[in-house]
């Protein structure tokens, strides 16, 4: 028996969450009585999730790998861990976790779990914590398999440092014919995303006017923050689409969520819920978001955001 | 040259407005009051399809797992345009047995194209239409934002991380998709005609395979209700630099 996790890499780097699942992935085995084994694709540097409680490593080590292809790696999670005959599988939620995890629940006939945000709270009967109703409740799902595959909602866990000494292990993995080929790939380079992102500042229809979001910009980069908007906002075009947040947008899970001008209509707060705190300035003090927010100004942004910027910046040459 | 054969998966979902509560001991979804939509993300599926029946000519059907109370929803689906409709009568309680219903509905339907959406707004399993693609071993696209297809060969994007991949395949093929697919505003709602010629398409109830569960609920919890929100004069913004760095370590 042991615990897998799978800590998904890019161009070579870990992404932050391949700290987090492991970290997690640790938590978890030590609750189950196991060890953890952890497994890495094409990394520069497999040694670094000792640092977070990684003993043993596999890594495998491929060039026709430097792609995603998620049956592929479905298939190689699924040697790796029939060869550590492990009974729980662990991926982050991010775009490429949530495509290869029901893939491997097939190949290992497993239940699954995606976007999990607790430790299991039983582990017999394997009880795991996830969201459900678009953020607006939890599930407690009980797994029944005895293979179960686990994807961890980010930023839920966090990172916990724990240096272990430990092993590096090369595993030729077998690949299999996947049916798809990568053509090309568009991503923005530089520029914080709101899936990675510790802060996100968000605009709304309050700001009257696309042309507006000079200041938004650079409250976010005083941060070093995604900008974010809702929904009417890119509707109108104001925004790019990929920057709607909420249930029918892209979910955010920050440390710190800035809404300026932003109601907080249910299908708005249903994408934010994640998020630890919120921070809401609003003309209105009746404004819905103020229910859900921890801390609020009625004030108008056009006054609020440029002094807010000011501030920060002080505080940031403070504190530098 | 082959022709599109699609099936369109739709999960029946409370519309997006809906009070979540809980009742049995917080055991069951309280379905009080809530009015039952086609799950949003479905809804560009199905549109898609629409325009590959119109333009490139296809047969679509759209499929739903669960008891009778879906039907409405599922006669929605036959107002927008699809052809016929297949209920498998069971109740829907887990991902990867209702990805085995539907996956015994292929094949002895001979689809060769299903469009999905890429999560339930209720469940958000984000499970079903991976799983079905593993179980018939079609090719699969998650999240994705676009769907072209001629002959057997698709080009399809999907959304990463920052950004977005384009990728070519070929049927057969799982899609679960989301905007982008379509745009919004050109999402179909049913018109008087539609609903009228959906009363006389079929939908056909099928048995269910009645594979085991892999997974149950055992109980739900409601989001924690804040503690109330600190409330900061405008005048003061310097105290929410300090309240963000000492209280709530954030900056
Ligand atoms: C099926 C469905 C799905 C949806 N999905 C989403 C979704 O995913 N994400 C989403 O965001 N919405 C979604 N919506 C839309 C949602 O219902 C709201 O309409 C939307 O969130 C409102 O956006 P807003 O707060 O920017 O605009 P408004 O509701 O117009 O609010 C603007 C706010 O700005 C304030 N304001 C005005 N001037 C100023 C100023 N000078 N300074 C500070 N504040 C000011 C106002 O007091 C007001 O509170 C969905 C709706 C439906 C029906
Ligand atoms: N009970 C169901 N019947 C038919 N299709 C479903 C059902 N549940 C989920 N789906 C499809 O699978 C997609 C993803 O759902 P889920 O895995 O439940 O998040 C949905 O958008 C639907 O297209």
């Amino acid at each position: 028996m042991s615990v897998l996790v799978f800590a998904e890499s890019s161009e070579g780097k870990f992404k932050k969450s391949a700290f987090e699942v492991t970290s997690y992935g640790k938590k978890v085995s030590e609750l189950l009585g196991t060890n953890m084994v952890v497994l890495t694709i094409n990394s520069n540097e497999p040694s670094l999730l000792h640092k977070y409680g990684a003993q043993k490593i596999i890594t495998v080590t491929n060039s026709n790998l430097t792609v995603f292809n998620a049956k592929i790696v479905s298939n190689i999670i699924k040697q790796v861990a029939e060869k550590e005959s492990a009974t729980t599988i662990i991926v982050d939620s991010g775009a490429n976790g949530l495509y290869v995890a029901p893939l491997i629940a097939v190949e290992l006939k497993a239940g699954y779990a995606s976007n999990v945000t607790a430790l299991p709270s039983s582990t017999s009967p394997f009880i795991i914590k996830r969201k459900s109703f678009s953020s607006k409740a939890f599930a407690n799902c009980e797994i029944s398999t005895d293979v179960k595959v686990v994807s961890l909602a980010k930023n839920s866990f966090g990172v916990f440092e724990n240096e272990v000494v430990g092993s590096v292990e090369e595993f030729s993995a077998t690949i299999v014919e996947s049916g798809i080929t990568s053509v090309s790939i568009e991503q923005t380079k530089g520029k914080v995303t709101i899936a990675d992102a510790d802060i996100v500042v968000s605009g709304g229809r309050g700001l009257k006017s696309g042309e507006n979001w000079g200041m938004i910009e650079e409250l976010a980069s005083v941060l070093g923050a995604a900008t974010a908007c809702s929904k009417p906002v890119s509707d109108l075009g104001w925004r790019p689409h990929s920057e709607h947040v909420g249930q029918t947008g892209k979910p955010v899970a920050s440390n710190l969520y800035i809404a300026i001008g932003i109601s907080g209509a249910i299908q708005h707060l249903a994408g934010v819920n994640s998020s630890k705190v919120k921070v809401v300035i609003n003309t209105d003090p009746e404004a819905p978001f103020f229910k859900a927010a921890d801390y609020g100004i009625v004030g108008d942004a056009f006054e609020v955001v440029p002094k807010l910027i000011e501030k920060l910046k002080e505080f940031k040459s403070n504190n530098a | 040259m082959i022709s599109m054969k699609i099936l369109v998966c739709i999960s029946h979902v409370p519309d997006t407005t809906s009070k979540i509560n809980f009742t049995e001991n917080n055991t069951k979804f309280d379905n009080n009051g809530v009015q039952f939509v086609i799950n949003p993300y479905d809804e560009f599926a199905l549109t898609r399809a629409m325009w590959f029946k119109e333009k490139q000519g296809a047969t679509v059907t759209v499929i739903n797992v669960g008891n009778a109370s879906t039907e409405p929803t599922l006669r929605k689906a036959l107002a927008i345009g699809a052809d016929d409709a297949i209920r498998v009568n069971c109740e829907a309680t887990d991902g990867f047995a209702v990805a085995k219903e539907i996956a015994s509905v292929i094949k002895n339907g001979g689809y060769n194209l299903v469009l999905a959406g890429k999560e339930s707004s209720d469940y958000n399993g984000a499970m079903v239409p991976g799983m079905v693609a593993s179980l018939v071993d079609f090719s699969f696209i998650n999240a994705c934002i676009g769907l072209e297809i001629e002959g057997e060969k698709a080009t399809a994007s999907r959304e990463i991380d920052g950004g977005k991949e384009v990728i070519s395949t070929s049927l057969p093929l799982v899609i679960a998709g989301q905007k982008g697919l379509v745009e919004e505003k050109d999402l179909r709602i049913p018109n008087m005609r539609g609903i009228m010629m959906a009363r006389q398409k079929p939908l056909n109830v099928v048995e269910p395979v009645n594979s085991e569960n892999a997974t149950a609920i055992a109980s739900f919890e409601k989001l924690e209700t804040k503690s109330s929100c600190k409330m900061i004069d405008a005048s003061n913004v310097e105290e929410l630099v300090h309240l963000l760095h000492t209280e709530a370590k954030v900056i």
